[in-house]
């Protein structure tokens, strides 16, 4: 144990709050090697990322305080270290990449000049830095790498932006690279090439990598051993296959037993008569078609999901249903009108029958009114629904059958937790008795326990109302169990179209099967294959 | 770029002919000049010459019309009061209000955004009780009083500095003083404001994280992004000052546009109000573009 090369021992971390103190981790213990790679396993507020925080000095005290334990690097404990010393081990020895690569690097100097900056701080000449910059960059996979360094990090794609962070962290050869969520806001595709590129340069330096995710999937993909914490604590710690298959703690168990694509398929086949028809829908910004005709039905009770990367055009396909923007062309057929064509006071009866459900319910739901406000705000809109005497009993209603407590409607949406507040969001879309709910990455922003939990709901709601969903994600394994049917797109336009079962067991398209393999499995053995898979074919 | 100037150019100068119309008709509101150069006995037949040689019997839009025109000419009309060309008169007093502008500005400058930057660092610190004092006072206490009380405590009581008018350095010193308090509280509080926030910011865990030490993480990573706001403010800042500090340079006798456009404003002298109008907005359309020039160059995402 003790030529352990990085350590966290029996370390507690203190925030102080408005609430009061926030015991944010407590008497976690953890330990890597060099050569291995560790993943913290957590949901958000578990506390994953607040060891890693420590061993980096990122901690502002206050609020923040180290209130017991040791952190040891190579036998020396960081914390008694003085802030320049640690300082000179920051970036050089143990090295750090974050989330939002773009929030993360500095949008006013090039890339070039924060590369060489982590080499020149820790006593590299500048030439030397500026050589060793272009190198890394065409390590890491950057595209003429000699004038890519001068260029700023809008300028490039999110996927180079973490390969940047990365080269940026690994230009000393560290030690240790901590990477904090390095895939998570980033497409399937994508997340693949980076995880592979992290495993690659671990095993050419070297190093310990610490990896910190809420994914089984990136777990089971890069992961040898995997620390699972919950509130703060240390729940149970292994080897990232003997905890898959058998976990100790029941944390763990519902964990691993939430994670999505393990449901049963939907195969059912709706054969009614569609209820809103979409012909060549289209959508210019400018001389950029972000949709270019897109056709597709949706069926009286039917989950259809439209997946896709960023900027698949999905999320535009919902704007433009809902007239949130207008169309540059197509129809879209609803009882006999084209909402593309109606006028705005059509459109306003009809908004009633199409609701929709964003994504993040912090930013969809106005801070300054309550919950009773918010729901009952759509009747005061539409006044015909519900004469204000039973506006109250209403929300009381609809508030329970989302699963919340009829007695909270005079709260503020900040008292409640992210999946509290996305149910409140699904009683707002449900006030106005929609027949169709479009549900824009509406669970992508939850944690995966809260995630099945609104899954369900919204499956019960379904059979409950009669409802129909356009479901918008790029989260596969949760489309698998929750759709009916799926929509492929890709820039713009629908590759491929039909029911889950043939979409995921037997896609046609390059571009689907390109997307489900990159889709990670929660099983370690299964990704163990694939990755075997995948390097057979490049070896061909 | 040049698209971009282009624009800004025609837009200041349909808002420039606006101001001329609106002060060329409204100065004439104010009454009869001859009634104020000419004695009060003087006899018809002298106010008659008075008002033939300034051009004051033409009806008031055949005057514009010829003002205009001369104008276009380059021609700015000549000072009633002074009895020569309004032109070089204001462009002297515009250059004592612009070295007067500058020091002050530079001064607020260098100031402000480092003690914002140190304030911003530590919250509750002793700088950050130094910026808040001296916003407090910036906002709160007229400069006209802080003028005259200067005066009387440094210049007549203690007898540092003179009371008013030009010459060496020593007559700098009150005028820029006094300037110097509104804008350093604005602006340091614009600084302090956006530094929390750019050192709260993920780029600066980034550098944190790399080993930068922290004054280079405030100075180099968190002030330049910081920077954008406090721009805007300061532009506005330095523009009221070009304008000329009216009750600044009156009480200290500072022979600056400011006082000039009040002396000819009560002289009914409004060929050199005009000019003097002109010739700010001028200076104040050029420091807008060299403003957003700043913002092109402090932020690689801004392009013209």
């Amino acid at each position: 144990m003790a030529d352990q090369l990085l350590q966290v021992r029996n370390l507690s971390v203190t925030f102080q709050t408005a609430r009061g103190p926030v015991h944010a981790v407590q008497n976690v213990s953890w330990q890597i090697d060099r050569g291995e790679v560790l993943a913290i396993l957590g949901e958000s507020g578990s506390g994953k990322s607040v060891s890693a925080s420590a061993v980096m000095d990122l901690i502002d005290c206050p609020p923040g305080e180290i209130t017991s334990g040791e952190i040891f690097y190579e036998g020396r404990d960081l914390l008694t270290m003085s802030r320049a010393k640690r300082r000179a081990i920051n970036g050089k020895k143990i090295a750090m990449i974050f989330q939002d690569p773009l929030a993360h690097l500095n949008p006013v100097y090039t890339v070039g000049w924060q590369i060489e900056e982590t080499m020149v701080i820790h006593g590299t000449s500048a030439a030397e830095a500026k050589a060793e910059t272009i190198n890394l960059l065409r390590k890491v996979g950057i595209p003429n790498p000699e004038d890519s360094a001068q260029k700023y990090p809008h300028q490039f794609s999110g996927g180079q932006r973490q390969r940047l962070m990365i080269a940026m962290a690994l230009a000393l050869k560290p030690d240790v690279l901590i990477a904090d969520e390095p895939t998570t806001a980033l497409d399937v595709t994508v997340q693949a090439q980076i995880l592979q590129l992290l495993e690659e340069l671990q095993k050419e330096t070297g190093m310990a990598l610490l990896i910190i995710t809420h994914d089984l999937g990136v777990v089971a993909e890069i992961a040898h051993r995997v620390v699972v914490m919950n509130h703060g604590e240390i729940v149970e710690q292994g080897s990232a296959r003997e905890i898959y298959a058998n976990p100790q703690h029941p944390y763990t168990k519902r964990l691993i037993s939430c994670a999505p694509g393990q449901g049963e398929i939907h195969d059912k086949v709706s054969e009614t008569e569609p209820l809103l028809k979409v012909r060549e829908a289209k959508k210019l910004y400018g001389a950029f078609e972000a949709l270019s005709g897109t056709s597709f039905d949706l069926h009286e009770g039917e989950t259809l999901a439209i997946v896709g990367e960023s900027g698949s055009g999905k999320s535009t396909t919902a704007r433009i249903l809902l007239r949130l923007e207008e169309s540059s062309g197509g129809t879209a057929l609803y009882k006999g009108k084209d909402l593309f064509a109606i006028t705005p006071k059509e459109m306003f009866a009809i908004r009633r029958d199409i609701q929709m459900v964003f994504q993040d319910p912090t930013q969809s739901l106005n801070p300054r009114m309550t919950v009773y406000e918010l729901i009952s705000e759509a009747w005061a809109i539409h006044p015909e629904i519900l004469p204000k005497a039973q506006w109250k009993a209403r929300v009381a209603t609809l508030l329970e059958q989302v699963g919340l407590q009829s007695e909270h409607v005079h709260r503020y949406p900040h008292q409640f937790s992210g999946g509290q507040r996305q149910r409140i969001a699904i009683a707002r879309a449900l006030a106005l008795e929609p027949r169709i709910i479009v549900c824009d990455e509406a669970v992508s922003a939850l944690d995966v326990q809260v995630q099945g939990q609104v899954i369900a709901l919204l499956d019960r709601l379904k059979a409950e109302y009669g409802l129909s969903y356009i479901f918008i994600a790029h989260d596969l394994p949760v489309v698998r169990d929750f759709a009916d049917r799926v929509i492929v797109m890709q820039g713009g336009r629908i590759v491929e179209q039909g029911p889950v079962r043939q979409i995921f067991d037997f896609p046609r398209e390059t571009y689907t099967r390109n997307l489900l393999a990159a889709s990670l499995d929660p099983d370690p053995e299964v990704q163990a294959r694939r990755r075997a898979e995948r390097r057979a074919k490049e070896a061909v | 770029m040049q698209k971009f100037l282009a624009k800004r150019a025609v837009s200041s100068a349909i808002s420039l002919i606006f101001l001329i119309i609106a002060v060329f008709f409204l100065s004439r509101l104010t009454g009869d000049p001859t009634d104020l150069y000419l004695p009060v006995d003087a006899s018809q037949a002298a106010r008659d010459q008075f008002r033939e040689i300034h051009g004051l019997n033409d009806p008031l839009i055949v005057q514009f019309g010829r003002y205009v025109w001369d104008l276009v000419h380059l021609n700015f009309g000549e000072s009633i009061r002074r009895a020569e060309p309004a032109l070089p008169v204001v462009l002297q007093a515009f250059g004592w209000t612009f070295r007067l502008a500058l020091i002050t500005m530079a001064i607020v400058t260098v100031a402000a955004i480092t003690l914002g930057a140190l304030a911003a660092f530590r919250v509750g610190g002793i700088f950050d009780r130094i910026a808040t004092f001296f916003s407090l006072i910036g906002a709160s206490a007229p400069d006209f009083w802080i003028a005259i009380v200067a005066i009387v405590v440094f210049a007549v009581g203690l007898g540092w500095v003179p009371t008013s008018g030009v010459g060496g350095p020593q007559y700098w010193i009150l005028p820029v003083a006094v300037l110097f308090i509104r804008p350093f509280g604005l602006i340091l509080q614009v600084v302090r404001g956006s530094m929390i926030n750019a050192l709260g910011s993920a780029y600066v865990k980034t550098a944190r994280a790399k080993g930068v030490a922290p004054k280079k993480t405030i100075f180099v990573h968190a002030l330049r992004n910081a920077m954008l706001p406090v721009i805007t403010v300061m532009g506005d800042q330095a523009a009221a000052l070009l304008n000329g500090a009216v009750v600044v340079e009156t009480i200290f006798g500072f022979p600056g546009v400011g006082k000039l456009m009040i002396d000819s404003i009560l002289n009914r002298d409004f060929t050199v109000v005009l000019a003097a109008i002109m010739v700010t907005a001028l200076a104040i359309f050029i420091m807008n573009i060299l403003i957003d020039f700043a913002y092109a160059i402090l932020d690689p995402r801004i392009r013209y």
